[in-house]
């Protein structure tokens, strides 16, 4: 999709970063690994250990009150419970997966094209670092509150007799309260919306600021567009941000349980509700099951991002 | 599970009764309050106390520890985290604060002690609604689910067998309880509701909820079915496998309909949905309904014909409890149904396990309002001393006997447990 120009630039941009780290990797390979070794520490024993726990419990058996360590794949059948018997009607997996993407699809484009736009307003339009700091730190105001809180507050605003109701019922516009504004998807998403657009703002955010103006002043003074250069400069050296932020955005609503079930009224499915279900019915392994399930999907996804954009390379 | 909502109505009635306060419970669970004034003896009698929010008042350890000289340290979980903690930890605590439908979890997995009837001494006052499923004043209750007399006693002192009949070896001891019902909005309902099928009438579309709590919402949607006659159970707590797709059939219908509003899982939850307008029916918890009637919006504790389904908690001891720990054990446990710790719960809406105690510790005027059925005589107030209600009215449902009598079921583990779960996930993604 790139012109060649865009294509230029990008290896320009690359080639200057990558001489740096490539040179130390040649000499210092073993220093390398040694500094590396702590964080290799935690995240195995913190990540991969109990990952890996959690992939061997959900092929355990399990009663009322017990994990039993034989092996059973009941966790995984049990939840592929009628996916080829009810056809073709879809099962509940898959109605739960597909609404869990759905709702996924809506919040990345949504949190895509509002925190694009307000770290490009906040790298390319706010002069004073002063005030990119400043306003950087206003877009963190959802997180001032609790989670809980800053979803029943969504109440009084979005209820039935909440405040848009009675305005727009006060101006005429509607004669009925409009019931699908709260404990819909149109109010799951808005949640979701509202809480996680700072997480694409932030990575966006650092990869436009490190953007050489002088290539966007080389683009005009080639004669290209506002939306040119935007298409063919901007973007492309924001790609590193725009997945780091897809990646958070995606990773977090789609093990999401909490907001969906509030802001849904807790009649929406979602892959984190399944297992915290299951975890509430002391059913660990069926719990396990469900997370190496929404585990895989979720690298799935990941993956097919990271081969769009070759994070690594571009940082 | 309904231990999540029994860590509801702790939240509840913390909130409720002493806001700030349960910050400082809390505080108190974590072993940050330190200093009491009145100290025993040299040897601290500590217990560490596993349970969820509800009776982990900051006032009821205080009152121990200067009657007894045994100090609670709590150790808060939400309710499903206890149950998980008990399995999975047993050494982590020594006393357990629990409902007896866990039980059927819990004793399998051996990690409970059997008590000594004998050394409660107040066993034998312990309301017959534990003991034999039927009032002080004989009327046989309800038995449908796990009722507290089904798992009460266990076969022998290293059993993990239930004994129908009583033994001197005790699981649980009973210490708060009630009956649970729909919340109504008499307000905007306008007419009277007598009956559960009222949650399903299409006359609230959009406008009814019951809880996100697979086996307590399941009971409730089954009052619901069998009201409308549309099935009888034999057992609403242990409902066979086509029970089970036959309830959650019925209540998939009403939820593709759009019946529901929302499904509420946490008492905060209830309290708004009810105040704001947002649903005008649904299931409760009678401090949830207190709270609503306290912000000045008249709300129900409906009493329904078909009757009402019921829950009880009370006080487990860790098996790895021994010596002189042990003993502290029962003596706070003696302590607790002395009678202050019964008539605090009283005050609360709840009911206590040995009435003739706390009766000696209230008055004749919070007495006949909380227990009989009677009018207040002047406002009731809570135990912190703010106004619950005011003079000349009558709690919903009436006395004791009227609503505890009208027990139809208890909160359940079914055989089914595992399959119901399915269904209910499944019932949420329809």
């Amino acid at each position: 999709m790139q012109s060649k120009g865009g294509q230029g630039v990008d290896k320009s941009c690359c080639a200057i970063t990558a001489i740096h780290p490539s040179m130390m990797q040649d000499r210092k390979t073993f220093v390398a690994w040694l500094q590396a070794a702590p964080m290799m520490l935690v995240f195995s024993v913190f990540f991969l250990l109990p990952l890996l726990l959690v992939t061997i419990v959900s092929a355990w058996d399990y009663n009322e009150y017990e994990m039993i360590p034989a092996f059973s794949l009941r966790g995984y059948s049990d939840t592929f419970e009628g996916c080829i018997a009810d056809l073709p009607n879809l099962c509940t997996i898959l109605k739960t997966y597909l609404k869990t993407l759905k709702l996924c699809l809506l919040t990345w484009s949504l949190t895509l094209l509002i925190g694009f736009t307000v770290a490009y307003f906040l790298a390319f339009h706010v002069r004073s670092k002063t005030w990119q700091i400043v306003l950087t730190l206003l877009c963190t105001i959802p997180f001032w509150t609790s989670n809980v809180i800053r979803m029943i507050a969504w109440i009084p605003l979005l209820g039935r007799n909440g405040l848009v109701n009675r305005g727009l019922e006060g101006v005429g516009l509607i004669r009925q309260p409009l019931e699908w504004l709260l404990f819909s998807e149109f109010s799951v998403v808005l949640a979701l919306v509202h809480l996680f657009t700072f997480f694409m703002v932030v990575p966006i955010f650092n990869s436009m600021i490190r953007i050489d103006k002088r290539l966007i002043e080389a683009a005009y003074d080639a004669g290209a567009t506002g939306w040119q250069t935007l298409v063919n400069v901007v973007i492309p050296l924001a790609k590193p941000g725009i997945v780091i932020g897809s990646i958070f955005v995606i990773t977090i609503v789609m093990g999401d349980f909490v907001t969906i079930g509030v802001m849904g009224g807790q009649q929406i499915a979602s892959a984190g509700k399944i297992i915290e279900t299951r975890l509430n019915a002391l059913q660990f392994p069926a719990a396990a099951a469900n997370a190496v399930i929404l585990l895989g999907i979720t690298i799935l996804i990941i993956s097919a991002l990271t081969r769009i954009v070759d994070v690594r390379k571009e940082l | 599970m309904s231990k999540s909502s029994k860590f509801d109505r702790r939240i509840s009635r913390r909130t409720m009764l002493k806001g700030a306060a349960g910050a400082v419970g809390l505080a108190a669970g974590s072993g940050a309050i330190t200093g009491f004034p009145y100290v025993h003896s040299a040897d601290p009698k500590v217990l560490r106390y596993l349970g969820t929010a509800v009776n982990e008042g900051d006032e009821i350890s205080k009152k121990c520890l200067e009657d007894t000289g045994i100090k609670i340290e709590y150790i808060t979980a939400t309710t499903d985290d206890v149950t998980k903690r008990v399995i999975t930890q047993p050494n982590s605590f020594d006393v357990l604060d629990t409902e007896y439908f866990s039980l059927r979890k819990l004793v399998p997995s051996g990690n409970i002690f059997a008590l000594d009837a004998r050394k409660i001494k107040e066993f034998d006052n312990i309301t017959p609604v534990f003991t034999k499923g039927q009032l002080p004043n004989g009327k046989k209750i309800g038995d449908q689910g796990t009722a507290p007399w089904k798992v009460l006693y266990l076969e022998g002192a290293n059993s993990k067998t239930f004994s129908r009949t009583p033994t001197e070896f005790v699981t649980l001891i009973p210490t708060v309880y009630n009956a649970d019902t729909l919340g109504i909005r008499p307000d905007l309902i306008k007419r009277p509701i007598s009956s559960w099928t009222e949650l399903l009438n299409p006359e609230f579309k959009g406008k009814a909820s019951i809880l996100n709590i697979p086996s307590i919402g399941i009971m409730d949607a089954a009052m619901v079915v069998e009201a409308s006659g549309q099935h009888t159970y034999a057992d609403k707590g242990n409902m066979t496998k086509a029970e089970i797709d036959l309830t959650m059939k019925i209540m998939t219908e009403a939820k593709k309909a759009g019946q529901f509003r929302a499904f509420w899982k946490d008492f905060n939850e209830s309290v708004n949905l009810m105040a704001s307008g947002e649903t005008v029916i649904q299931s409760m918890w009678s401090p949830a309904v207190t709270k609503v009637r306290s912000m000045g919006i008249a709300c129900t504790f409906q009493p329904l014909k078909e009757g009402y389904r019921s829950w009880a908690s009370g006080f487990c001891v860790s098996k790895a409890v021994t010596g002189p720990k042990l003993d502290w054990a029962y003596e706070f446990v003696n302590w607790y149904l002395s009678g202050w710790a019964g008539a605090y719960l009283n005050r609360q809406g709840y009911y206590s396990a040995v009435l003739s105690t706390a009766k000696a510790n209230m008055t004749a005027d919070e007495w006949g309002y909380w227990m009989e059925g009677k009018a207040a005589v002047s406002d009731i107030k809570a135990p912190d001393g703010t106004i619950l209600e005011k003079a000349g009215t009558k709690r919903d449902g009436g006395s004791y006997e009227d609503r505890m009598g009208a027990v139809a079921c208890w909160n359940a583990v079914m055989d089914e447990n595992d399959y119901m779960v399915r269904k209910w996930n499944e019932f949420i993604a329809a």
